[in-house]
């Protein structure tokens, strides 16, 4: 069973979805987590009273991931309070999905700033306490599109194809400090994100995954929290697709 | 109370494992003490919790050796 004890991790978009659940697993191997929120601060707050009930520490703080300034508030706010930062989970990502011949420049900018760039200013903003302590945890949430393309999501494929060419470059860069760099690359989970999708869509999602279910949010966090503790010591750089089998 | 090169001295002989006396005013950060261009921003980021002080990033690409960084740190404080 992986353990984080004592290590403290930021998990940014953990109000719903697949972050939530990237909290409450963490917390419950043993880590103080930051249960990072941009508009859902009730949610946040719900994450952060089913980790306590659990006897787990964790603190809602609010930040736009792609706003540097409310980013390092909140790197500073986690180390005032517990201490330090080991692990940056990047999951936070929306989608304005259009086809490309009828995206909007705000469609496209909307999702590169807070999928991509927002991965950029969060790993900056964690960077310096890791290199300190010459250790570090950098988990970050691309999709399995970001390898094969999907029509209709140019600006959302572009981000998470760019993340996992990012993910290889901190991986590079910080190796020698002590800092791993992953990725995990979900198929079609289960969440509020995908519950949007038309019946017709989801159908011929299904009939592309060979293990035919779509995935949970849990099993996401089984394989960032793998990535996030000891167990993973000799990996970095790779992405892990989680798909049900869609890309081999 | 140290000066500002003994200071700085420190934090380089720390940080990049040199020995004391090849600290020179004139040496080099990456062609005379052996470092990387990761361990000149590990630097500038101990030098900034050494002195208390922010380094910005254009600041900092204009210090490439010891005196830069003193001559540096004694015009900010002053
Ligand atoms: N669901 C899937 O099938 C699937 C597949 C592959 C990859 N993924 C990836 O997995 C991650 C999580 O997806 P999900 O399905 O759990 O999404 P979700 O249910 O829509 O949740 C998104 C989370 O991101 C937060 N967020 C959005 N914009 C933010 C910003 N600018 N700053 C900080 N937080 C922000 C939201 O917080 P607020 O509510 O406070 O805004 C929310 O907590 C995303 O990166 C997504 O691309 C999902």
């Amino acid at each position: 069973m992986s353990d984080l004890n004592g290590k403290t991790a930021i998990i940014t978009g953990a109000s719903r979805g697949i972050g939530a659940e990237i909290a409450k697993r963490f917390a419950a191997a043993g880590a103080n987590v930051v249960v990072n929120y941009s508009g859902s601060q009730q949610k946040a707050e719900a994450v952060v009273e089913a980790i306590e009930e659990n006897g787990g520490k964790a603190i809602a703080v609010k930040a736009n991931v792609a706003d540097a300034d409310t980013v390092k508030a909140m790197v500073d706010e986690t180390i005032s309070h517990f201490g330090t930062v080991d692990i940056l989970v990047n999951n936070a990502g929306i989608t304005r999905d259009n086809l490309m011949m009828r995206m909007k420049d705000d469609e496209w900018d909307d999702v590169i700033n807070t999928n991509l760039k927002g991965v950029f200013i969060c790993t900056k903003a964690v960077t310096r306490q890791m290199m300190k302590q010459r250790s570090g945890r950098i988990v970050n949430i691309a999709s399995i599109v970001g390898v094969m393309g999907n029509a209709g999501q140019a600006n959302y494929v572009a981000s998470k194809a760019g993340v996992i060419g990012l993910t290889k470059t901190t991986a590079r860069e910080l190796a020698s400090r002590g800092i791993t760099a992953n990725a995990v690359a979900p198929g079609f989970i289960t969440t509020e994100m995908t519950d949007g999708l038309n019946e017709e869509i989801q159908q011929s999602m299904m009939s592309q995954i060979p293990l035919g279910r779509f995935g949970k949010p849990e099993e996401v966090a089984k394989a960032a929290l793998f990535l996030a503790s000891d167990e993973a010591s000799y990996m970095t750089g790779q992405t892990l697709h989680l798909d049900g089998g869609m890309v081999m | 109370m140290a000066t500002v090169l003994e200071r700085v001295t420190k934090v380089i002989v720390d940080r990049l494992g040199v020995e004391e006396n090849e600290v020179k005013l004139e040496a080099s950060f990456t062609g005379d003490l052996g470092a990387d261009s990761l361990d000149v921003v590990e630097l500038v980021m101990e030098l900034e919790d050494e002195f208390d002080m922010e380094i910005s990033d254009e600041d900092a690409e204009g210090m490439s050796t010891v005196g830069d960084a003193v001559s540096y740190i004694e015009k900010k404080q002053a």
